[in-house]
C-alpha cells in the first residue's frame, strides 16, 4: 500500500438537529458549534479533498461512490421531515471518485461511480458537508455504506482509498458519520428533554470517547465487533464505520484525539470527535483478527465438502 | 353513509426492476424487458382492479423507515422525481402522486387512538420513496386513484419481529376502522418482497435473465412455505410463522406490511389469487392478491 496523506480525521453524527434545530437545546447548540470548530480547521487546512462515509448511504451492489460534478437537490428526512428542508448543492471531486472506484477493484470489490441527477444524497451526508464545508471551498468524494459488507470489506474499502490518495497526491479530510449508540427514543420528545437512551448506551459511549481522546482508533477498530453488540440497533451486519475509519487513516494508535462535544440526539449518542496523525502511540497491541489486503469475496464454504 | 369497505388487498413487491423492464414514459433508462414471470402476474393483477370500483389505494412501505412512529402523506401532490440510492442506473422515475389526504388523516387519528406513536408529513419537498411508486405504477400505472403511504415503523430492529407483528397487526385495526369511518372504498397494497437476501453484483446487463434465480435453496423453500399457506387460506398461520421466516429469510416481512394488510383484513382464511413468483437479483417476489369478494375470487395460478 502506498503512502497516503490523511490530514485529521472527523467523526460526527447523522442526525439532522444540528443543522436544522441547533437552538432547540443546549445539547444540539453544542453539537453545531463543534461542527463550526472542524470547519474552521478545515478551512485552515490545505486539504485538497474532502472524503466522507456515510452510514445512512446503504449500497447493496458494491460500494458506491458520488461521482456527479455539481449535486444538487432538497432533501428531507424521512422522520425529522418537520424540522424542514435541506437544499443542498455540493462539489465533488470526480477523478478522485473514479480513481477511487479502479483502485477498490483493484483491491478485489466491486464498486462503481454514481452520477445522477436528483440522487438522493443521504441525510448523513448532506448534514456533514453543509456544516463542514458550507461554501464547497473543497471538493468532496461520499462513499456508500455496503449493508452486506463486513470487516475485511470495509477494511479493504478504506485501504483503497489510501491507494487513491497516493496515486493522485492528494491531502485529505477523512469523515465519518455515524453515531454512537444508535438507538432513538420511539416517541416525539421535547428537544430540552434530550437524553441518552439508557445509562448502557451511555457508558458505552463514555468508553468509546475516551478511546478517541487517547487517539487510540485502531484498538476502537479492534472492538467494532463488541460495540455493534452492546449499542447499536441491529440494522446492519456490523458496526463499520470504526473499521472504515482506521484502513482510511492508517491503522495504527498514533493520533492526537479530540471530543469536541457528546450529546444526545432524540436518545441516541451523537458525537463530534476528531483525530490528527501524531508521532507518539499509546501503544500497540495484538489482535486476533488478522489484517486483509485484498478482499476475496464469498468463500463458498457451504458448497465445500457437500456430499 | 354506507360504511367504507376493503375491496382488495395486494401484494405487490417494489424491486424496481419491473418498472425498469416495462419502459414506462415516466422512468428516465430504457431496458430491453427481463422479469416477465413477475411482470406479467402484476399486469394481469393491473387489469382485475381496473374490473374494481374503489376510491382510494392504501399502500404500506418499508423504503419510508421511520424510527419515531408510523407517519402519514398528508399533502395532496407530490411531483418530483425518485431515483433508487441503490438501483439509480435503472429506476429515475418522474412521478406526479395525488394523495388522499382525508383518509390519511382519518387513518392517523385511529391509529393514534390506538395508543401508535403517529405523524403527518407535511413537506412538500418531501420525496415519495421508491417503494411506494413501484407497487403503485405496476398496479395502477394511470394513475388515476389517490393514494395514501403509510410509513414502516421499524420495530424489527428496535425490539424483535414478535413485537413488529403485535405492533403492525395494532395499525391494520386502526386502518380496517378508519376506513369503515370513511365509508371508502380501499385496496390495500403491502409492498414488498419476501425472502430478501440479494446478490451484490450486478450483471452488465441487468435484464440479462440468464443470471437471475434465486439467492440460494433455502429462501426458494421458504418463500414456497408461505405461498402454500396463501393458497390454503391459512393467512393466521403464516402471519404466526412470519417472525422466523423473517429472521430466516432477511425478509422484507421484517417492516410489517403483510401482518398490517391481514390484520386489516381480519386475516382471510380464503385462497389468494396468485399471480407470480420470481426472482429480482436473488431475492424472491410474490405478487398476490386477497378478493373479500367471493364472486370475483379467482384461481390464477
Amino acid at each position: 500500500m502506498e503512502d497516503a496523506d490523511i490530514l485529521f480525521g472527523i467523526y460526527c453524527p447523522p442526525h439532522p438537529q444540528p443543522l436544522l434545530s441547533p437552538e432547540a437545546s443546549e445539547g444540539y447548540a453544542k453539537l453545531r458549534q463543534a461542527y463550526d470548530t472542524c470547519r474552521e480547521r478545515i478551512e485552515n487546512s490545505d486539504a485538497d479533498l474532502i472524503i466522507v462515509y456515510s452510514t445512512t448511504w446503504p449500497s447493496i451492489i458494491g460500494h458506491q461512490i458520488q461521482a456527479h460534478p455539481e449535486p444538487e437537490w432538497v432533501h428531507v428526512d424521512d422522520d425529522f421531515h418537520y424540522l424542514g428542508s435541506m437544499p443542498y448543492k455540493f462539489k465533488m471531486d470526480v477523478d478522485f471518485a473514479e480513481c477511487l472506484r479502479d483502485s477498490a477493484k483493484e483491491r478485489g470489490l466491486h464498486s462503481r461511480t454514481i452520477a445522477y441527477e436528483g440522487f438522493p444524497i443521504d441525510t448523513g451526508s448532506v448534514v456533514a458537508l453543509k456544516l463542514l464545508n458550507p461554501d464547497n471551498r473543497i471538493p468532496a468524494c461520499i462513499v456508500s455504506s455496503n449493508m452486506y459488507a463486513n470487516r475485511a470489506e470495509t477494511i479493504v474499502l478504506g485501504k483503497s482509498i489510501r491507494d487513491a490518495l497516493a496515486k493522485q497526491g492528494k491531502k485529505a479530510i477523512a469523515v465519518v458519520v455515524s453515531s454512537l449508540s444508535n438507538r432513538m427514543f420511539t416517541e416525539h420528545i421535547d428537544p430540552t428533554e434530550d437524553r441518552i437512551h439508557s445509562p448502557k448506551d451511555d457508558e458505552w459511549n463514555r468508553k468509546i470517547l475516551e478511546f478517541f481522546a487517547d487517539g487510540r482508533l485502531e484498538d476502537l477498530s479492534q472492538l467494532s465487533r463488541e460495540i455493534h453488540g452492546q449499542i447499536r440497533v441491529q440494522k446492519v451486519v456490523a458496526y463499520k464505520p470504526a473499521w472504515w475509519m482506521a484502513a482510511t487513516m492508517g491503522q495504527h494508535n498514533n493520533y492526537q484525539g479530540e471530543v469536541l462535544a457528546y450529546e444526545a440526539l432524540h436518545g441516541s449518542g451523537g458525537a463530534v470527535v476528531t483525530l490528527t496523525p501524531s508521532s507518539g502511540s499509546f501503544g500497540d497491541k495484538e489482535f486476533d483478527e488478522d489484517d486483509v489486503e485484498y478482499y476475496h469475496g464469498d468463500r463458498d464454504v457451504l458448497d465445500k465438502g457437500m456430499l | 353513509m354506507p360504511k367504507g369497505e376493503i375491496v382488495l388487498g395486494c401484494l405487490a413487491p417494489h424491486p424496481p426492476h419491473v418498472v425498469y423492464a416495462e419502459n414506462p414514459d415516466q422512468n428516465e433508462p430504457v431496458s430491453e424487458g427481463g422479469w416477465e414471470t413477475l411482470r406479467w402476474g402484476y399486469n394481469r393483477l393491473a387489469r382485475k382492479l381496473k374490473t374494481i370500483d374503489y376510491d382510494a389505494l392504501v399502500i404500506f412501505t418499508p423504503h419510508w423507515q421511520t424510527y419515531i412512529g408510523t407517519h402519514f402523506l398528508g399533502l395532496p401532490e407530490f411531483k418530483s422525481k425518485s431515483v433508487d440510492p441503490v438501483f439509480p442506473n435503472i429506476f429515475r422515475y418522474n412521478y406526479d402522486i395525488k394523495v388522499d389526504v382525508e383518509l390519511s388523516e382519518i387513518m392517523r387519528e385511529k391509529a393514534s387512538e390506538h395508543g401508535i406513536i403517529t405523524k403527518m408529513m407535511r413537506n412538500q419537498d418531501f420525496r415519495v420513496d421508491y417503494g411506494t411508486i413501484t407497487s403503485c405504477h405496476m398496479l395502477n400505472p394511470d394513475w388515476d386513484k389517490p393514494i395514501v403511504t403509510i410509513s414502516s415503523n421499524r420495530n424489527a430492529h428496535y425490539y424483535s419481529a414478535e413485537v413488529m407483528n403485535e405492533q403492525a397487526a395494532a395499525l391494520g385495526r386502526a386502518c380496517a376502522e378508519a376506513i369503515e369511518e370513511s365509508g371508502k372504498k380501499v385496496v390495500l397494497i403491502s409492498s414488498h418482497s419476501l425472502s430478501h437476501r440479494h446478490f451484490v453484483t450486478e450483471s452488465p446487463l441487468p435484464e440479462d435473465m440468464s443470471r437471475e434465480h434465486i439467492y440460494n435453496h433455502s429462501q426458494y423453500v421458504w418463500d414456497m412455505k408461505l405461498v402454500d399457506l396463501m393458497r390454503e387460506g391459512k393467512m393466521r398461520e403464516l402471519i404466526d410463522i412470519l417472525p422466523e421466516f423473517t429472521e430466516q429469510t432477511i425478509a422484507e416481512t421484517e417492516a410489517g406490511g403483510l401482518t398490517w394488510m391481514m390484520s386489516a383484513m381480519g386475516f382471510p382464511q380464503y385462497s389468494a389469487e396468485i399471480y407470480g413468483y420470481q426472482s429480482v437479483i436473488g431475492t424472491g417476489n410474490l405478487v398476490a392478491a386477497w378478493d373479500p369478494n367471493a364472486v370475483t375470487r379467482e384461481i390464477v395460478l
